[in-house]
């Protein structure tokens, strides 16, 4: 990356792999859970998140110096929240088809804790500019976990993905199915998604043990 | 020494100023937008009640919702949709904006004891005509609906479900062709005429939907609440238009 600083850019990819929000910092576990049964959910909530954590971020950074300390968490709800609401009204305005596919998601946003948790332990101490990469950051970190969740549950839960039947058609027994193969309705589930992120977990400690802690 | 921003006074004076200038941005934004939301939402209404009777761009082997276009759903709209009424008992009037009726309005309104309007739209495609009715009921999380359009026989001809918050990928998956289709061609009606709705059935081993003289259709696994408030729906709201079908029948 040669317009960003290796400081700067740490702050992008940290979040991706050895800093992951998700399976590090174990924080947004509610909402992987919630939006991961269908691959495309999983990938219209990772670029929500991209959006209200990126600018999120920012608007904290920019008025940190006149916050007050003791209301700080109420400012930084009221922030996230107006700006889902606006996300959602212009949406609903001009991209009607597509507020109705997001539908319950703008509100999963502002409860989920990454956000909360990067303007409390980032935003509240850096510039504007470095905030907005550890949001974008911290949210790509985020979204690449929900995606790689979402390939598996809905490829092993309803072999589709994105919609498209890829593994063949389970009523009329072609593809795959004609060998006796099942969907896994359980992959469907709300648990599975906690199992995938810990196999994901899992695969991610093996691989670099520096990440175990004692 | 206290900082600047840990007193009291500008905890007091922050916290007003941010309720008064988030506020009136949020009022702003949804004043100025609001007559356009309110638009769109017009437009989905038509074009959900145009997607029941089967005037949509759905395509062959096409597994996914297409709509007509928001452009042409007004020409559309006037073009197919020959006639709306409001029933109120047995009172029939006649209503150009029955369509824009809220639904949810006047399920409260029966709930307290008052009379519900119910309205019907009556739509011809080639040769055909069709009655569309908008039915409400409750999914898991929040509100779930539907227009339904049947024959003089009360047999499903489409049916378009919504939902507003259902889970992605179990409950949402209502508003899927590979659930919607299933319900074209079941009676709403058994053998002698009487009033049964249509079950989504999680036992009826019936998953391609070839039997269309159940009353069942197949549920979607890990959506049971879902499809039980789909069954319900269809036997409150639906029931309450039998009448109008008998009398159709008589004056037949």
């Amino acid at each position: 990356m040669g317009l960003l600083s290796s400081k700067d850019s740490k702050l992008i990819s940290d979040p991706l792999s050895d800093d992951n929000p998700i399976t590090i910092q174990v924080l947004g576990i509610c909402s992987a859970l919630a939006v991961t049964a269908e691959l495309k959910a999983s990938i219209v909530m990772a670029i929500s998140v991209i959006f209200v954590m990126g600018a999120g971020n920012v608007v904290i950074s920019l008025i940190r110096n006149i916050i007050p300390s003791k209301i700080r968490i109420i400012v930084q709800l009221t922030v996230v929240a107006a700006l889902v609401i606006i996300v959602d009204q212009v949406l609903k305005a001009y991209s009607y088809s597509l507020s109705k596919e997001l539908g319950a998601f703008i509100g999963l946003i502002i409860t989920n804790c990454i956000i909360m948790g990067r303007f409390e332990a980032f935003a509240l101490a850096n510039g504007a500019w470095r905030s907005f990469l550890d949001g974008i950051g911290n949210a790509l970190g985020y979204g690449l976990i929900l995606i790689i969740v979402g390939f598996f549950r809905e490829l092993l839960g309803s072999g589709t993905l994105l919609g498209f039947p890829v593994l063949g058609d389970p009523i009329e027994k072609t593809g795959l199915y004609s060998t006796g193969y099942e969907n896994n309705g359980f992959m469907l589930l709300a648990p599975m998604a906690l199992i995938v992120v810990g196999l994901i977990i899992w695969v991610q400690r093996s691989r670099n043990t520096d990440l175990i802690e004692d | 020494m206290e900082k600047r921003t840990d007193k009291n006074s500008y905890t007091l004076l922050f916290a007003t100023a941010m309720v008064i200038v988030i506020g009136s941005l949020l009022a702003f934004i949804a004043s100025s937008l609001k007559s356009k939301i309110d638009e769109n939402k017009r437009i989905e209404k038509q074009q959900n009640i145009l997607y029941a009777m089967g005037v949509h761009e759905n395509g062959n082997g096409n597994s996914t919702v297409a709509f007509i276009e928001a452009s042409n759903v007004a020409g559309e709209f006037s073009k197919y949709i020959k006639k709306q009424i409001v029933i109120t008992d047995l009172d029939i009037v006649e209503n150009n904006d029955a369509y824009l009726i809220d639904i949810k309005k006047e399920q409260t309104k029966a709930k307290a004891g008052g009379k519900r309007q119910l309205p019907l739209f009556i739509g011809k495609k080639d040769g055909k005509t069709y009655y569309i009715v908008p039915i409400r009921g409750i999914g898991l999380w929040d509100a779930i609906w539907a227009y339904v359009a049947m024959d003089e026989n009360m047999t499903i001809q489409g049916a378009y479900f919504d939902h507003q918050a259902e889970t992605a990928g179990l409950g949402a998956n209502i508003k899927q062709r590979f659930f919607m289709d299933d319900f074209i061609g079941e009676k709403l009606l058994d053998d002698n005429g009487i009033f049964k709705g249509i079950t989504v059935s999680k036992s009826n081993s019936d998953p391609k939907n070839d039997d269309k003289n159940d009353n069942e259709v197949d549920a979607i696994a890990g959506a049971t609440i879902t499809g039980d408030g789909v069954s319900a729906m269809i036997k409150s709201d639906l029931r309450l238009y039998q009448p109008y079908f008998e009398n159709l029948k008589k004056t037949n």
